[in-house]
């Protein structure tokens, strides 16, 4: 009797001791570098999350980061910008993400911009229709305007596809469209990629998402909003009318690996990436 | 002459109702057979050892999945480390030592209620419990305790099944040779039950592995590789919704997925037949 | 030395007891954090408000609540009949040869993941659905379509179950007096399994109704009252599993609010199946 429960208990401090083993692996305190001293016994590792738009940008600059910094730890992870503002409020992470403004009770938050991003409109490469005006892009998401031909497309039922309720981009749509209520049929996902991914398999469906995301995509198309098409000038000129910021919010004052990431992000270095990546440096 | 014409109907029905039974059965293999083929079809053509062996890289969209694999290894063996000595000890006190009556009443129905709670609440509630009020943050440790409370009814049912068949004439010469209860237990109905509740930790892995909606919210979505079990991380299900939905990478979303369902494959042929051939062998 | 053994007996009862714990901090953290919405809202307005606009406050579930029962309706319109058929097959007529093929197979269809059921559903027939009528594709029917095949397994397995455990003498008693195979099965034999058939339907829809992932990767997600089978729609699960990652604060509340109504669902799905048995009888 004995034995055996001696065996499975032996068996489960072994894991866990395994398991806990492993944790020393990575952040090993023998290979201090130079930066690691300046950053000092700080936490060598943060967690931060938020915006799904603002998530790829930062998971290329965290990779930047830590070829200066290997021993960083950065996890990054979604959830939106609502969620990356509570997160960041509540101190369950270092660094939260946003891709809108702060509303005034959430401006107890140390807010640090660290790009500009356009809301593109994409249509399905197939789409006849190349510009909108702000109002029709309006009518169509509250639903007054319901066929493509009422705007100049194909006679077809237009598929209006639309962010879920807490994303920023959503927030961000609907503040700079004057839209009240997204039309309830409207198809609902929950990330860019899964609206990109929506768009690209409807043919007559319209839908929003980060510039610096679909800039490149060969089978969306991005249509100009009032003229003005949506690109780089547009959006610093504030001709194209959609834009809103990519904010990195903080608790307090950031201290240790958390301002050094930040840092690095405001730096030229870290600009350069944010531009190499789509999305429009803070200061030109 | 009627009941010669009933009888002739009577086998006419019988034998269309018999075929489309027939129909009916073949359908469930049919469709079985089209979803792991489309899997396969499109998946397996990018299965590489990079692939396994690589991180990912680009959220995703690139390089391996080498962190998903190890992160749903752990969140597994944490899982079963806690849920099998809950799970075996709960059904040898309700196969040996309860007695009929309100406390057996409720916890026959505690365990079939567990069963019911649909993912999302565990998910709800892992994250509420675990995540946020024991302060446990995303982390393996948040995903796998959860997952312990979702697979105890299965490992429970199996064990009970398992403990029950044991013949009683076993239990009897066992005390008949002076051993108590408890010895009898631990030394003779349970090793004798072991294909059974093996059967039911492996089917427990199983349900591990496919769970998503539960995952997401108490072990969190990041890519690196977890050093601690305090850390985030995201397991195949996690990866592979997120890929199929963000349309990243229609290859790496179809090779995770026919990863996902090769180790559900083998997960199941093990827990169905090699248990039993393995048992059986031996005893023989 | 009988001591030890009443020790080992409580810390028995009390991992048996854990599942009971289990359910009971489930229900107890879903209620706390999910309630205040409901009351502020009233539970009237919450469960029969027809918007769900949580940026603006409002938080009517209705249109999620029909959106549940029309997918599990389809889903179980799609089960049932071939999940019936299917187990009635395998326990009555089926050769050996056939058996040993099928069985494992619907073994393997309870094993695979839901959101590789999510995956074929929104790559094969979301579009097939959106070509056939030309519309969004998202849609009630591909919703049960997935669901009906994902509830299969359960639904075979128990069926058989049952079928398997109704006394022989039934069945040769009928045949004995003159019945044809088939007319002995749907006279006597179904008749005798009615209690475990209904049981599994019951537990096919709970699992209908807790699906997750899978329905967010087909239906759509809107938020209207669904108009027809090939509206798109929005179920219980579907709410909170899309914006569960976004929400904060009030919002948050609202979805385990959300939680509360399916919880309040399942728990009496449960107790469902659980009177049946000694309600039909035999």
């Amino acid at each position: 009797m004995r034995k055996s429960i001696k065996n499975l208990l032996s068996l489960i401090l072994v894991i866990i001791v395994a398991l806990s083993g492993c944790s020393g692996q990575a952040g090993n305190p023998e290979q201090k570098s130079e930066k690691e001293q300046i950053v000092g016994t700080e936490k060598q590792s943060i967690l931060i999350n938020g915006s799904t738009s603002v998530q790829p940008l930062a998971e290329e600059l965290a990779a930047a980061y830590k070829e200066i910094n290997p021993n960083a730890i950065i996890d990054i992870q979604s959830g939106g910008s609502g969620v990356g503002i509570k997160s960041a409020m509540d101190g369950v992470v270092d660094i939260g993400m946003s891709s809108r403004e702060l509303k005034t009770d959430e401006k107890t938050l140390k807010e640090f911009k660290i790009a500009t991003d356009g809301i593109a409109v994409i249509l399905n490469s197939q789409n006849p229709v190349n510009d909108l005006t702000l109002e029709q892009l309006r009518q169509i998401y509250a639903g007054e305007i319901t066929n493509w031909k009422e705007v100049g497309g194909n006679d077809a039922a237009i598929t209006v596809v639309t962010r879920e309720e807490g994303s920023g981009t959503r927030g961000a749509f609907t503040e700079l469209t004057g839209l009240e209520l997204v039309l309830s049929s409207a198809i609902t996902q929950g990330s860019t990629g899964a609206v990109m991914t929506t768009i690209t398999s409807d043919a007559n469906s319209i839908g929003y998402a980060s510039y610096g995301s679909v800039k490149d995509n060969a089978n969306l198309k991005l249509i100009s909003i009032d003229g003005a098409a949506c690109n780089e000038e547009n959006i610093y000129a504030g001709n194209y009318k959609i834009s809103r910021p990519f904010l990195m919010v903080t608790k307090e004052e950031p201290t240790g690996l958390a301002k050094d990431f930040i840092d690095f992000i405001l730096s030229d270095e870290g600009q350069q990436i944010v531009e190499e990546n789509n999305y429009l440096k803070t200061n030109k | 002459m009627n009941e010669i014409k009933n009888v002739r109907h009577s086998r006419i029905k019988e034998r269309l109702a018999f075929y489309l039974l027939w129909v009916f059965s073949i359908l469930t293999i049919i469709v079985l057979a089209l979803i792991v083929s489309d899997i396969l079809v499109k998946g397996l053509p990018h299965i590489s050892f990079s692939f396994l062996l690589e991180e990912p890289r680009k959220m995703g969209k690139a390089g391996g999945i080498f962190s998903v694999i190890v992160s749903t290894f752990y969140i597994v063996v944490l899982s079963v480390v806690f849920a099998a000595p809950i799970g075996i000890a709960a059904s040898v006190y309700l196969t040996e030592y309860a007695k009929e009556g309100p406390v057996l009443r409720i916890i026959r129905y505690g365990t079939e209620a567990l069963a019911g709670v649909p993912s999302i609440i565990y998910g709800l509630f892992g994250y509420s419990f675990f995540v946020v009020f024991l302060g446990l943050k995303y982390s393996i440790l948040s995903g796998a305790l959860t997952l312990t409370l979702m697979i105890l009814p299965t490992i429970v049912r199996t064990s009970e099944e398992a403990i029950k068949a044991v013949p009683s004439s076993y239990r009897e010469g066992s005390l008949a040779l002076g051993a108590t209860k408890l010895q009898t237990i631990i030394k003779i109905v349970i090793p004798t039950a072991m294909p059974g509740i093996l059967t039911g930790l492996i089917l427990g892995i199983g349900r591990v592995v496919g769970e998503s909606a539960a995952v997401i919210y108490t072990a969190g979505s990041s890519l690196g590789v977890p050093d601690s079990i305090l850390r985030p991380g995201r397991t195949l299900s996690v990866h592979l919704f997120t890929l199929a939905s963000e349309g990243l990478s229609a290859e790496n979303t179809y090779a995770t997925a026919v990863v996902l369902i090769t180790l559900v494959l083998i997960i199941n042929f093990i827990a169905n037949t090699l248990i039993n051939k393995i048992f059986i062998a031996r005893r023989r | 030395m009988i001591f030890r053994e009443k020790i080992v007996e409580k810390i028995l009862l009390f991992c048996a007891g854990i599942a009971v714990l289990g359910v009971a901090i489930i229900g107890i953290f879903i209620f706390r954090e999910g309630w205040p919405v409901i009351s502020n809202t009233g539970i009237i307005g919450f469960v029969l408000g027809k918007d769900w606009a949580p940026t603006q406050g409002i938080y009517g579930i209705f249109p999620m609540i029909l959106g549940s029962m029309y997918v599990t309706l389809g889903a179980l319109m799609i089960g049932v009949p071939i999940g019936i058929g299917c187990a009635v097959y395998l326990a009555e007529i089926a050769s050996q040869r056939l058996s040993t093929i099928i069985k494992p197979g619907i073994e393997l269809l309870a094993g695979i993941p839901s959101v590789i059921y999510g995956l074929y559903g929104m790559t094969v027939i979301v579009p097939i659905i959106r070509d056939l009528f030309n519309n969004q594709g998202f849609s009630v029917l591909a919703g049960s379509i997935v669901l009906g095949i994902m509830i299969l397994p359960t639904i075979i397995n128990i069926s058989k179950d049952s079928i398997e455990a109704v006394p022989k003498e039934y069945k040769e008693g009928s045949l004995a007096l003159g019945s044809s195979h088939w007319q002995a099965i749907i006279k006597v034999v179904l008749p005798a399994a009615r209690s475990g058939i209904i049981s599994s339907i019951i537990l096919g829809m709970g699992r209908a109704i807790g699906e997750t992932m899978a329905v967010i990767m087909i239906t759509g997600n809107s938020t209207l009252i669904p108009e027809s089978i090939l509206s798109p729609v929005r179920t219980l699960t579907g709410n909170i599993g899309i914006e569960m990652g976004y929400a904060s604060g009030e919002h948050q509340k609202a979805l385990f609010a959300t939680g509360i109504v399916l919880f309040v669902f399942i728990m009496v799905l449960n107790l469902l199946a659980k009177l049946i048995p000694n309600k039909v009888g035999e």
